[in-house]
């Protein structure tokens, strides 16, 4: 295996592009290196990019703020102004894993990686964050719902890595908030999760939301209907039943050791309701 | 396989070692530097026994790549006692006897003093959570959140 640590990001790209073997980009390594330890898969080149401008900084945009591709989870929780802008957001990145791994684990690594129960995706599908591209063509923004295409997989071509990814400008009244199923209280993998963005106007009523879910289906999936069933009301109880029916609807899991199609799919409609009202209180509702 | 030169600081000493790319922290320390205090429980970033300090940062030394400490400053269990005077945690924890076979102590004692540091006074809770990553097989978990508050306790004294 070669480990590389490239000039530029333009280097980055040719070497990527030009490799005829098994390439990866190292982040935190928590994946990466328990596959490689696994022999799951073996590497022809490492290619480590933590080193290039940006990658480790967080920097406010245009009233959001872009995110470096290698800031680490504990890195991102310690920032206060991320986390009162998009609490959903980076408590999800903070359920990834340990102490040990928060050092490390990355949000864009978490996305790359392509895991069904990946924590840090549903809230930045809910937030609408947009992942910057490059590769050998140059630089194209990609939202983030659209990297991720199946277990393990994603749609970046060939050459191409994110070099950050932009959480956008929060509207005022509004509030985000994620969770997830696990049968212990650390440390293990999400049976099912959700994570709700919401927009309220002066009076309490939703004038968007976004609901998105994971573990349930190949992918985190956003679910239109859902967020649409929760927009002109205060969260009432009907509102809150025809979201939960959106999201059973949009769940096509898979029965595993961690738990069956039914459970999965039941314990998503809880969490999304328990989400919804959380990002709620969290935009100022009074329930 | 051919084998790279990679210079860091470890406890303080600048340290220079050759090794191949694809070997973890965890192997250098242990089979070319003979620093043995970090532990393998997994190699796989569950059980912490393996909890170095890198740049300031706890990490598993087994989900770091040798190569990639490059520069770094690397801290291990063995620069934790100062000569002869072990650190308030190492000396506390032989006190309460928060340790049997002692695999995990190494890792856990160095988490347990990076969460010390961050959070002088924390609750049980936070420490309990602080330390999910650190599995502990033989002691049980409550001698040793005993152990990490009295510590933090006499360090907050001193
Ligand atoms: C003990 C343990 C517990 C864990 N717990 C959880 C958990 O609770 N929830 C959870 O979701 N995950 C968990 N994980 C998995 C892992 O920590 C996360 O998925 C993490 O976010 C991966 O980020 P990373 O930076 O370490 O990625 P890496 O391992 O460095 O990379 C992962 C993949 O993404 C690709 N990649 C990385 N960065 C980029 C980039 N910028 N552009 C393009 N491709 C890129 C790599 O090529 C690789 O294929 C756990 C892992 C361990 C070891
Ligand atoms: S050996 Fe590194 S976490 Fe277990
Ligand atoms: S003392 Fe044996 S594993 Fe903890």
């Amino acid at each position: 295996m070669r480990y590389v640590k490239p000039e530029s990001f333009e280097a980055a790209a040719t070497l990527l592009r030009d490799e005829t073997g098994i390439s990866r980009i190292l982040a935190g390594g928590t994946d990466v290196l328990v596959q490689l330890k696994a022999e799951m898969v073996e590497p022809d080149l490492m290619v480590d990019l933590k080193h290039l401008p940006g990658m480790r900084e967080i920097v406010a945009e245009d009233g959001g703020f872009r995110i470096g591709a290698a800031v680490s989870g504990a890195e991102l929780g310690e920032h206060d102004a991320v986390k009162a802008m998009w609490p959903g957001v980076v408590e999800g990145v903070e359920l990834i894993g340990s102490s040990q791994v928060q050092s490390r684990a990355t949000m864009a690594g978490n996305l790359c990686t392509g895991s069904p129960a990946g924590d840090a995706v549903p809230a930045m599908v809910t937030a609408e964050a947009v992942a910057r591209v490059h590769g050998p063509d140059g630089v194209r923004d990609v939202p983030v719902v659209d990297i991720p295409t199946g277990p393990g997989k994603n749609s970046l071509s060939k050459g191409e890595f994110i070099t950050s990814i932009y959480l956008p400008a929060r509207p005022a009244h509004a509030g985000d908030a994620y969770l997830r199923f696990i049968p212990r209280t650390e440390m293990d993998i999400a049976v099912s999760s959700a994570a709700v963005s919401l927009a309220l106007d002066e009076d309490g009523t939703v004038t968007s939301a976004r609901v998105a879910v994971g573990a349930v289906a190949p992918t985190v999936r956003l679910v239109k209907d859902a967020g649409a069933a929760l927009v002109g009301s205060k969260l009432d109880d009907a509102a809150i039943a025809a979201m939960v029916h959106a999201v059973e609807a949009a769940c096509s899991p898979i029965t595993d050791k961690r738990g069956t199609i039914e459970f999965r799919t039941k314990t998503a409609g809880v969490l999304a309701k328990r989400a919804a009202l959380i990002a709620y209180g969290r935009a100022g509702g009074q329930l | 396989m051919k084998t790279i030169p990679v210079a860091t600081t470890i406890n303080g000493d600048e340290t220079e070692f050759l090794c191949h790319t694809d070997e973890s922290l965890l192997d250098v320390l242990r089979d070319r530097l003979g620093l043995t205090g970090a532990k393998e429980g997994c190699g796989t970033g569950d059980c912490g026994a393996c909890s170095v300090m890198m740049n300031g940062r706890l990490v598993c030394s087994c989900l770091v790549l040798g190569v990639e400490t490059e520069g770094a400053e690397i801290e291990t269990i063995e620069g934790m006692a100062k000569g002869d005077t072990l650190h308030p945690l190492q000396r506390v924890f032989l006190e309460e006897a928060a340790l049997q076979c002692g695999i995990c102590t190494p890792g856990i004692l160095v988490a347990a003093k990076a969460l010390l540091e961050k959070n002088p006074d924390p609750t049980d809770t936070e420490v309990r959570y602080w330390l999910a990553g650190n599995l502990c097989r033989c002691t049980g978990y409550d001698k040793i959140i005993k152990a990490v508050q009295k510590a933090a306790a006499e360090m907050r004294a001193a």
